[in-house]
């Protein structure tokens, strides 16, 4: 099982440059998780000790995952997972 | 209906159903018209509030120098009330904002400063920051922290849903300072909490998000995680071709950030469908698609129209 996760520009230093990548896991934490055993270092720019960072929000298939089950949310094949860093609208 | 001035005439917008695009009679669509306001937008509601509020509280006096940071559509409204009382108005706006929005600011009397465009409207808050505390005497009434501007939406855009449609079950609106999110959300907990408050948050291009690092990240002042049910990202491409099935079906002219909402508004009523649920569903027309016209949303294809909008702040 393969799951789609898009990169920020911000943390494509860690991912070689690469927009798309992939991850497997059954939760997000394991997706994160995953994504920390391919590209060192990107876990903790993603997660501190409260959890998800308040600056990086995460989407599964376009839904906000601090709407979903946070961490724990449940992760299905060919979902899509999106990471942005929260920025200003207005 | 007749009122004392333009300016009062702010807000009692039309909630219209859509018969076409709502699925089925027992899951139904409404949207609320606040392209009807004075400037066009939903922001009208804000800038009239803040200002009036801003006036009560004596920070604001005549001849006053209001400064704020904005992707364009408070500039606008607040360069029309600013106009009728009395004010100056010096707009922060990001470089990558459509040309009718410059004008509009133009034509109401404002002045720009532009920001750079990467890092959209987070280095307009910061270029802001940085002018306010170089020119103490300016007033920034700060749209993403001011408590008026939710109030706004909690004293009336609120009731007027409630009134207009007291069967409402679902709430969908953008996510921008959150001002009209977190009024309505405040309103409906305390008067119809079972009322689901839906977020849809626009996904720009990626010149938007070049932060130089996640610490400059911003979340609105006004932000309240707990007054939100979900928050759904919706994209440029799904956002033009809502604007587009809007227009087509339902013949609203609405600008391209009411295709996000109206995307996010159309999966609520599908799970409504699925899962054999009536749904009243209420959504925001922030503004109409005058201003937007120069970006060709309109025109060509989705593929198109989805490059037209790479780089810029389109809601």
């Amino acid at each position: 099982m393969s799951i789609e996760v898009r990169i920020p520009t911000i943390l494509r230093p860690y991912t070689s440059g690469e927009k798309l990548v992939t991850a497997q896991g059954i939760t997000l934490a394991e997706v994160i998780s995953d994504l920390e055993i391919n590209y060192p270092g990107i876990g903790e720019r993603l997660i501190d000790e409260n959890g998800l960072r308040r600056f990086i929000n995460i989407y599964v298939n376009d839904e906000d995952v601090r709407f979903l089950d946070g961490l724990q949310s449940v992760i299905a094949d060919n979902d899509s997972i999106t990471i942005l860093p929260a920025v200003a609208g207005g | 209906m007749r009122f004392d001035s333009l300016l009062d005439s702010v807000g009692h917008t039309p909630l219209v159903g859509l018969p076409r695009l709502s699925p089925s009679v027992d899951v139904r669509l409404w949207a609320k018209l606040e392209d009807r306001n004075p400037t066009g937008s939903v922001k009208d509601r804000a800038a009239l509030a803040m200002v009036l509020d801003a006036e009560r509280r004596g920070v604001l006096t005549p001849g006053a120098t209001l400064l704020e940071p904005t992707s364009g559509n408070t500039g606008i409204s607040l360069a029309m009330v600013a106009k009728q009382r009395g004010y100056q108005l010096i707009c922060v706006m990001p470089e990558n904002t459509s040309a009718e929005r410059a004008q509009l600011l133009a034509i109401w009397g404002a002045k720009v400063i532009y920001s750079p465009a990467a890092g959209g409207s987070n280095e307009a808050v910061r270029v802001a920051k940085g002018l306010a505390a170089e020119n103490p005497d300016w007033v920034m009434l700060y749209q993403y922290g001011n408590p008026a501007n939710a109030l706004a939406h909690y004293e009336n855009t609120g009731p007027e849903l409630l009134a207009d449609l007291p069967s409402i079950t679902h709430f969908v609106a953008g996510l921008g300072t959150t001002g009209t999110l977190m009024g309505v959300g405040r309103f409906f907990r305390e008067h119809k909490p079972d009322v689901s408050i839906v977020a849809a948050e626009p996904r720009y291009g990626e010149l938007v998000y070049g932060l130089r690092n996640l610490d400059e990240g911003f979340i609105p002042e006004l932000y309240d995680e707990t007054l939100l049910t979900t928050r759904f990202s919706v994209g440029p491409s799904d956002a033009v071709r809502r604007t587009r099935e809007l227009l087509e079906l339902e013949g609203i002219f609405a600008g391209v950030s009411t295709g996000a909402i109206l995307h996010a508004a159309l999966g609520i009523a599908a799970k409504a469908v699925a899962a054999k649920e009536s749904a009243d569903i209420a959504f925001i027309v922030c503004d109409g698609g005058w201003k937007y016209l120069s970006t060709g949303v309109y025109e060509g294809s989705l593929d198109e129209a989805e490059v037209a909008l790479e780089g810029q702040l389109w809601a």
